[in-house]
């Protein structure tokens, strides 16, 4: 019987390459919270596990072509602010703070997975 | 990987912002500062922000000092004959700090210090959970 290794590790493993580019865009707001004309963006989790799980839907055809990453499928959006500020820029810190915080749980959530399943797999392999 | 990058972005946040704690305090000091002529006089310097984008497609963006710009606003003139430095109608000086401003811009300033080592603590503490996978 086929333990299936890869079904088990698999979904945990995209989740938290996902995981790990928001948090990539959400310290860039978090770090631009008082730069001037700085417009906070946000990943649509959804769009890039898609993505992700079945590649990008754009292709470079051209040599001078961009490598179409994750905003290539529309994925980074810029956020719709409550209160935007004068000088231009739309980051609320307490929100971003927020999904930071929602994130870090999250990406930690698929970690926990993947380690209890890398354990039961060493336990079957050890056989104790 | 995602969250090594999240280090160098919140550490060009953390240099950004001591930046602007070192003007203020800069600022701060010479508030009291005199001079003899209006041209010679302490001028307040504020630090000028601005997004550099390291990578488009990924969304991640540092924070870069473009440069200290100082305030053009006219240094505080008082009468005081009697100092050392009154020029020949008496006038002495000031810099033209605002010290109520400078202390609202210190607050803001150590908050958004606080949050970015908020975030790099994170950030660490997801990267060595995720070294001791199946430990």
């Amino acid at each position: 019987m086929a333990i299936g290794l890869d079904n088990v590790l698999d979904p945990h493993a995209r989740a938290m390459l996902v995981h790990n580019r928001r948090a990539g865009v959400l310290a860039a707001n978090l770090a631009n919270a008082d730069t001037p004309g700085f417009k906070a963006r946000d990943i649509d989790f959804r769009a890039v596990l898609g993505a992700v799980e079945h590649g990008s839907t754009l292709r470079a055809t051209r040599a001078n072509h961009f490598a179409a990453g994750i905003a290539g499928d529309g994925a980074i959006q810029y956020r719709v602010p409550r209160q935007p500020s004068l000088d231009g820029n739309t980051v609320e810190t307490q929100s971003e703070q927020v999904a930071f915080t929602e994130n870090a749980i999250r990406y930690q959530t698929s970690l926990r997975f993947m380690d209890g399943a890398v354990k039961s797999i060493l336990l079957a392999l050890r056989g104790e | 990987m995602g969250l090594l990058n999240v280090l160098d972005v919140s550490g060009s946040a953390l240099a950004a912002q001591s930046v602007r704690l070192n003007t203020i305090s800069s600022n701060l000091a010479n508030a009291e500062s005199v001079s003899a002529t209006p041209q010679t006089a302490y001028r307040a310097k504020q630090p000028v922000f601005s997004a550099l984008v390291r990578d488009a497609m990924s969304g991640l963006a540092s924070v870069r000092v473009d440069g200290v710009a100082e305030s053009a606003a006219p240094p505080r003139q008082e009468y005081a004959p009697e100092h050392p430095l009154a020029d020949g109608d008496g006038y002495i000086y000031y810099g033209n700090v605002n010290t109520v401003e400078e202390m609202a811009n210190m607050i803001s300033a150590s908050r958004a210090y606080q949050n970015n080592v908020e975030v790099m603590n994170t950030s660490k503490q997801l990267l060595l959970q995720t070294l001791n996978l199946g430990r």
